[in-house]
């Protein structure tokens, strides 16, 4: 074939026209080919951008997506600027001036933000111990069940059990560690409680899964290097974890802000549980005032992306070493 | 190596570590054990056990609370969510999967979205666009709110599923002339078996146990049985606690079966790491 392409350009150099030199024939094929890639069909252009059938799968499940998650959302957030009376922002300003409503926020903070941090800070230890363990399913097993059971039905066995007469204010009385049994439902402390029951397991889980993907031979590295646990763990465990443990944080805690069915079962919904969930679910569904609910969904969403927002900018403020910057 | 041998304060360590876990399985065991023992009891005051058993609880919640019709709405709607997330979830983790294109970064966050975002956070504007819609209260309004979380859950768990079946298997029957729509049904489908299933068994539990969307969506004739449990026990006063209790048992036992049978295809720690990244 080549020879052939020599024969017929020997055979045009023999006329004067403006042909350019047989050197140059490269770049005239790669112009011809540009020429043709131009004209080619819209499909085959479409498919060189990864765009063909196979993609037009993704279109039922994107615009699903889009209608009840993304459109809901949008429609929320103009709807909050609807208020029933009043200016654009009178959901908001009635929000911050009744502190029947803006105390929810509190409320629901000083809820979700201990329990975030008992069950994240419990869960590393016990991470870092279960993968050790061979037969770690028997007991990942156990606790995935209360995350499979969800919260109403925690809440309904907490009732049995932490009741005045349940089995652990028995055992707490058999003991003699207390005199008359404890209130722990209905307060503070029956949501404090289910929240652990959920949210532990929930944290412990997903740690583990963080602390298995870390190279068991960098701990012996620095074992072998005279680092003792403590240090190995502050030196090159923590550093590795931070990524991880900032997600578990900020899933923990929008999981433990968002408490709903537990705070009405095991709290005080009127007083000292009054949880921003609450507050939303009575204005849409007591008063019907879907546009301060809105506003209240809005506000609840707000507040978790600022905690979410501060948490991975204490990540990056606390390790800035060369570990969490980048993976290679 | 002398690393082997353990100091002492490594041992206090460990043993203090797994006196906590021990701590937190016996309450887990202690509650669900206290409601299924309550269910069965005939009186129960100042003793640590009922007086008698009876399965006369059951009986009457199975008519009280209208179970059957709880039931039978529960399996309505968990039956066409898993259907539809897999008919719509798994075509779209196999183009995510294949196919790189441009806004393929959005198109995942978009699916990670509903994922990380809590129910109730945008289950009130969902529930808001639904009754408007005249949908909510209705069991297919139920139905397309539990499909926002779980169809995003089919995709991003069947994702690394199909990254494992070797490219060139559907190249060799795209060389033999097979369609798209005859590639998925001959090949990637029986390829796919165990990833569908766990995807399908996970979306099961997870829609039974859904509590908020539900919840904020349903009407009287389209409660699930985690939203009828909810009632039951806001309600308790007006109906023996063991029979409430006989409902739980009802809920448990629908509940675990179906995660005891997915997690012989999944490990624990993924129902929860799917939503990591």
């Amino acid at each position: 074939m080549g020879g052939g392409v020599r024969a017929s350009q020997s055979g045009r150099d023999t006329h004067p026209s403006p042909q350019p030199p047989p050197s140059r024939g490269g770049e005239v094929f790669h112009l011809r080919r540009a020429v043709t890639a131009r004209r080619l069909p819209l499909r085959r252009r479409l498919r060189e951008h990864g765009l063909d059938g196979v993609t037009l799968l993704l279109i039922p499940a994107v615009l699903f997506v889009l209608a009840l998650f993304v459109y809901p959302f949008l429609y929320g957030l103009v709807l909050s600027f609807h208020p029933k009376q009043g200016g654009a922002l009178a959901n908001y300003v009635a929000f911050f001036s009744d502190p029947f409503l803006y105390d929810t926020i509190f409320t629901t903070l000083w809820l979700a933000v201990p329990v975030t941090i008992l069950n994240v800070v419990l869960s590393v230890p016990v991470a870092l111990r279960v993968r050790l363990m061979r037969r770690q399913r028997l007991l990942t097993t156990i606790l995935v069940i209360p995350i499979t059971l969800g919260t109403v039905m925690v809440a309904e066995g907490l009732l049995t059990y932490l009741g005045p007469r349940g089995w652990l204010n028995r055992t707490l009385l058999e003991f003699g560690l207390v005199d008359s049994p404890i209130r722990l439902l209905h307060n503070y402390w029956g949501v404090m409680l289910s929240l652990v029951i959920t949210g532990f397991p929930f944290t412990f889980l997903l740690t583990l899964s963080y602390v298995t993907g870390i190279d068991p031979s960098l701990e012996q590295a620095g074992a072998m290097l005279g680092a003792r646990a403590g240090r190995r763990f502050r030196q090159i465990l923590l550093p590795l974890l931070a990524p991880g443990l900032t997600i578990t944080l900020a899933l923990a805690f929008v999981q433990a802000f968002t408490v709903f069915p537990s705070a009405i079962l095991l709290g005080a919904p009127a007083g000292p549980t009054r949880v921003i969930s609450i507050a939303a679910y009575t204005a849409a569904f007591e008063q019907y005032d879907y546009s301060l609910a809105s506003a209240i969904a809005m506000l609840m969403a707000g507040v978790q992306v600022v905690i979410i927002v501060a948490l991975l900018a204490a990540r990056n403020l606390a390790f800035r070493g060369p570990v969490s910057s980048g993976k290679g | 190596m002398s690393t082997t041998r353990r100091s002492l304060t490594e041992r206090l360590w460990a043993i203090a570590i797994w006196t906590l876990v021990g701590f937190f399985i016996v309450n887990l065991v202690a509650m669900i054990g206290s409601v299924v023992v309550n269910s069965f009891g005939t009186r129960w005051f100042n003793t640590w056990l009922p007086a008698g058993y009876t399965p006369q609880w059951y009986a009457l919640a199975w008519n009280e609370f209208g179970l059957p019709d709880i039931l039978l709405v529960t399996l309505e709607v968990v039956g066409t969510v898993v259907v539809l997330s897999g008919l719509i979830g798994v075509p779209a983790a196999y183009a995510m999967a294949r196919r790189n294109f441009p806004g393929k970064q959005a198109v995942m966050l978009l699916f990670l979205l509903p994922l990380l975002v809590p129910p109730i956070t945008y289950g009130i504007p969902l529930a808001t666009v639904l009754y408007r819609a005249q949908l909510a209260g209705t069991i297919w309004g139920v139905i397309l709110a539990n499909l926002v979380p779980s169809l995003p859950f089919v995709i991003l768990i069947m994702i690394p599923f199909v990254e494992q079946i070797d490219p060139r298997v559907e190249a060799a029957a795209r060389v033999f002339g097979a369609s798209t729509g005859r590639l998925f049904v001959q090949v990637l489908v029986p390829l796919l078996t165990p990833g569908i299933l766990a995807a399908m068994l996970l979306v099961l539990v997870r829609t039974i146990a859904m509590f908020e969307l539900t919840f904020l969506t349903a009407g009287s004739t389209s409660q699930t049985l985690v939203v009828a449990l909810y009632y039951a026990v806001f309600a308790a006063g007006v109906r023996p606690g063991q029979s409430i209790d006989a409902m739980a048992v009802v809920y448990m036992i629908s509940t675990l079966i179906w995660l005891l049978i997915a997690l012989r295809f999944v490990n624990p720690t993924q129902i929860v790491t799917r939503a990591k990244r």
